[in-house]
């Protein structure tokens, strides 16, 4: 740990510190009376910094890394109790500040970046105002110097039209532009530290890439930057050291090539393998799913029938839509496509791109404009409710929300009983025979099934909202961004469970997503979308190996790489000379 | 007669898709295009989303009022006792039968003869010139009756809603989220503010403040001074109700991440709750405003009476006694009309505080 700082002397420039923080204990009091008790949420925590260089906090929710960032401004929440051996930032002592010392550091010294600028920066004021409010706070310039500083400093974070902009409201901006928007704002007096706080989660991954840049860019300017993210791939791209956090202490720390490719903690491992990328197509991504092929010699789920009949079938899908200022809005624009039976077809796409709304067609709850859907050959749309009826178990759906989907008052075995059908299991016993098996084939314990949705983690949630969607016994599972609120952790053992159910039923998979690496994990065949059009289709060998069309390409540059296949890292100890240089 | 062609032109649905077209050959007078900015927005008045809007409030106001209207003249004309008896009487200040000749002139003159849907219509077209008849009692037109004591109710009415406001918002914004036992006590207070009897307070505030400490006229005069009691009468069950609504939206936007962001540049928390999170608290205490404008209006008899103010609330309380019906119908229908303008006024309210709700 503290090779950070004999590093960057080995380098040549003794970099100013601007952040020493040893065995930081945070807690929360919670409840009252007899009630009482003590939530210690972060653990012994180390952490240095220096100027110019990006220290990248990573664990997955819960692991304490945002209750970390937050401390270091100062604002750990209500209840918390704040101890540590050191807490040094910007060279102050920080652990004995008061409040009106603390308002005076924040904003100036130590800027701050939460995620998701709809809801961070104040959704009723114009942006240019909350810039302004930062400036104004700390005594900066008066009421007209402020604005034209505003100005420049959305232009400085790359926000063009910044006049324009500065008096629209976040609800007016892109993603990309609002997150701009917001990080000028913690940077409008240059603070020398820079807490990001998952800057880049709600965005699409080509705005991730610029944003990401624009970060870059501060760093080289010599702007101390605490990354917090649960994702290691866009960690990779800006961290010099990276620490892992689990269940509130670090369990790993030191140069960011260190971890991310030659992780010593068991935990980092498990996190890097369970990213779901090109490596690993075609394999498992937990520990048990391996244990699980090797156990029953399972076929490797690539090999599929490349001439089966297509089950689902898309002719020139067209949908609009007219806005309230009276302008028509094609969201799907001449899209077609075919779903072969036991294949995945995933659909990728950024935000807007209409990826949700050909799912909506497809699963026939949205009548498309023009064209049509074939389910096994026979009219899917275009047909009157009563027809569709009988055949309506055939397609059926998993959201990424899945507790909207649930009746809050129904516990789990309630929900599954209710999607299965009355015909098929005419009797009480053999019901609650299926609501047993298929709690068992998605891995849920026979506790669980008492469980109201609320009680549940967000997996198990996912597995039920997946027992659901296979009560009926469906051909066809529409997946729309399934997963995509997951923990990686989670997330690889449901796309795992999702791989296994396949090949033992024979399902296939719509599998809508933003996310590149998991449709490429997934997918047999990939479908681009770009403002309601497919750009590109074609097996996700082809797609992803030789993109033809310019987006993807795009897509595929902005994508943040951890560069190494899982069978290529290695412990530190065994690791080449050329790669882990400083290990020592 | 361009504004014509516009309007007619372009209010097929189709034709509105191509906005550069009809900007560009949109004629040479059109007062509502502008050239230049946002060319796909439509630039003729129909379809305005907005325009279509306002003019929809305004055909449902003029409904309320009409409905209000109706209800009134059938309470008049169906109520038993004949009505040229009632007026005889009250001009005699005596009850007793009249004759059928006594009669006669008065039914010719307020043509109570006509049928009843002559009569209505009538009524209509008087009420829409502005005439809402004549008093029975003062024998002076009824607008002429209303217009002499409105403007100290109206006065009583906007000084109560703003005591309310502060009240509830110098509670809110010192109590909400703070410490458990400061905001359930505050919470508390805010319910048994909201279920107390304006009456008994009046009453305790004159004996208090008035009486006692001397502090206030007791009869409350029309200067400033005599309207702080009569307006915390009112004002303080109402600051109860509004605190508890806005509450819940106050404590919701505390949690949000632009306060914290807020936080983050250096914000104190005083700050941050008046300059962002009570913007965002205040929409559902808008919303009862409205209803409380008109309620306050109305209930101002109370506060009236106990500090002997003038005001349209002792009118309609002599009108009521005395039956005198088109006092009091007057009344009933200013009160609707202000029920409806106090709605518009929040409608617009709305946007000002929260602008996303303009495109909604």
């Amino acid at each position: 740990m503290t090779a950070t700082l004999e590093q960057t002397a080995t380098a040549g420039t003794v970099r100013q510190e601007l952040l020493n923080v040893r065995n930081l204990d945070v807690s929360f009091s919670a409840g009252r009376g007899r009630n009482a008790r003590l939530n210690h949420v972060v653990k012994g925590v180390d952490l240095r910094l220096a100027a110019g260089e990006c220290l990248a906090i990573v664990g997955e929710s819960g692991s304490g890394k945002s209750v970390t960032a937050r401390t270091l401004v100062g604002l750990p929440g209500a209840n918390a109790a704040v101890q540590a051996e050191r807490l040094e930032l910007a060279g102050h002592q920080i652990g004995t500040l008061g409040e009106r010392q603390w308002r005076q550091l924040r904003g100036r010294d130590i800027g701050f970046v939460l995620q998701d600028a709809l809801v961070s920066l104040d959704p009723l004021r114009p942006v240019g105002k909350e810039i302004e409010e930062a400036l104004r706070l700390h005594g900066w310039g008066n009421r007209r110097s402020r604005a034209a500083k505003a100005v420049e400093l959305l232009a400085s974070v790359g926000v063009p039209q910044p006049e324009l902009r500065a008096g629209q409201r976040p609800d007016e901006l892109s993603g990309g532009l609002r997150q701009r928007a917001l990080i000028a704002s913690a940077i409008a007096l240059d603070p020398r530290i820079l807490i990001a706080d998952e800057p880049t989660t709600a965005l699409d991954v080509t705005v991730q890439a610029q944003i990401l840049e624009l970060l870059g860019r501060m760093k080289e300017r010599g702007t101390g930057i605490v990354l917090i993210s649960h994702d290691l791939s866009v960690v990779a791209t800006l961290a010099d050291h990276v620490a892992v956090m689990q269940g509130g202490s670090i369990v790993e720390q030191g140069p960011a090539r260190h971890v991310l490719y030659h992780p010593q903690h068991e935990y980092t491992q498990a996190l890097l393998d369970a990213i779901p990328s090109e490596h690993t197509k075609g394999t498992p991504l937990t520990k048990d799913g391996r244990a699980r092929i090797t156990a029953t010699s399972r076929r490797p789920r690539t090999a599929r029938p490349a001439d089966a009949p297509p089950v689902l079938r898309a002719e020139g899908l067209v949908k609009s839509y007219q806005g309230h200022d009276g302008a028509v809005r094609t969201v799907v624009d001449d899209v077609s496509f075919e779903l072969r039976a036991g294949e995945t077809l995933g659909i990728v796409g950024e935000s807007g791109s209409g990826k949700s709304t050909t799912a909506k067609i497809a699963l026939a709850m949205l009548e498309p404009d023009a064209g049509r859907v074939l389910l096994d050959g026979a009219a899917w749309t275009g047909i009157s409710t009563a027809a569709r009826r009988s055949r309506r178990r055939s397609v059926t759906v998993v959201y990424q929300d899945p507790l909207s989907s649930f009746d809050p008052r129904w516990n789990a075995e309630r929900i599954l009983l209710d999607a299965i059908s009355r015909r098929d299991f005419p009797g009480e016993a053999e019901r609650a025979a299926r609501v047993l098996e298929l709690a068992g084939q998605v891995g849920l314990q026979v506790e669980h099934l008492a469980k109201h949705p609320l009680q549940l983690s967000g997996g198990q949630r996912q597995r039920l909202a997946i027992a659901r969607a296979l009560a009926p016994e469906p051909e066809v599972i529409v997946l729309d961004e399934a997963v995509s609120a997951l923990d990686v952790s989670v997330q690889a053992q449901v796309l795992d469970l999702l791989t296994d159910l396949q090949q033992e039923l024979g399902l296939s998979y719509l599998f809508i997503s933003h996310d590149l690496g998991v449709i490429h994990h997934m997918s047999d065949r990939v479908l681009v979308m770009k403002d309601g059009r497919a750009v590109e289709q074609g097996s996700a060998e082809d797609v992803f190996n030789r993109p033809r069309h310019p987006y993807t390409r795009e897509l595929l540059a902005s994508l943040p790489k951890l560069g190494l296949a899982p069978g290529q890292r290695t412990p530190a100890a065994a690791a080449t000379p050329t790669i882990g240089g400083s290990s020592s | 007669m361009s504004t014509f062609n516009n309007v007619t032109g372009l209010l097929p649905k189709g034709a509105r898709n191509d906005g550069a077209g009809s900007t560009a050959g949109g004629g040479p007078g059109g007062a509502a295009s502008q050239p230049g900015r946002r060319p796909p927005r439509p630039n003729n008045l129909v379809t305005s989303p907005g325009l279509r809007r306002a003019a929809g409030r305004l055909l449902t106001a003029v409904g309320v009022v009409w409905a209000a209207a109706t209800f009134t003249f059938l309470i008049q004309a169906l109520l038993p006792g004949d009505r040229a008896t009632l007026l005889l009487n009250q001009l005699a200040g005596q009850v007793q039968q009249r004759t059928a000749a006594e009669l006669a002139p008065i039914n010719a003159k307020y043509g109570f003869d006509d049928p009843l849907i002559v009569q209505y219509f009538r009524f209509l077209a008087d009420l829409a010139t502005g005439n809402l008849g004549v008093s029975y009692q003062l024998h002076k037109p009824v607008t002429e009756v209303i217009g002499d004591q409105v403007g100290p109710t109206i006065g009583l009415t906007f000084a109560s809603l703003l005591v309310a406001w502060l009240i509830s918002a110098v509670v809110i914004v010192g109590t909400a989220r703070r410490s458990r036992a400061v905001s359930s006590v505050a919470s508390g207070l805010e319910a048994v503010a909201a279920g107390l009897p304006q009456y008994w307070l009046g009453v305790i505030l004159l004996v208090v403040f008035a009486l006692n400490l001397g502090w206030f006229p007791v009869v409350g005069g029309s200067g400033l001074a005599g309207l702080v009691l009569p307006a915390l009468t009112l004002g303080i069950p109402l600051a109860g109700f509004l605190g508890q609504v806005t509450r819940t939206e106050f404590e919701k936007g505390m949690d949000q991440p632009f306060a914290l962001s807020a936080r983050m540049r250096g914000m104190g928390d005083t700050g941050v709750r008046l300059r962002h999170v009570l913007r965002h608290s205040v929409l559902p205490g808008v919303t009862l405003s409205g209803w409380a404008l008109g309620s306050l209006f109305s209930g101002a008899v109370i506060a009236e009476s106990i500090f002997s103010r003038p005001g349209l609330g002792k009118v309609l309380v002599t009108a009521v006694n005395s039956r005198d019906l088109p006092v009091v119908c007057g009344i009933v229908i200013l009160i609707a009309a202000i029920y409806v303008l106090a709605n518009l006024l929040v409608d617009i309210a709305y946007t000002l505080i929260d602008p996303r709700l303009k495109n909604s």
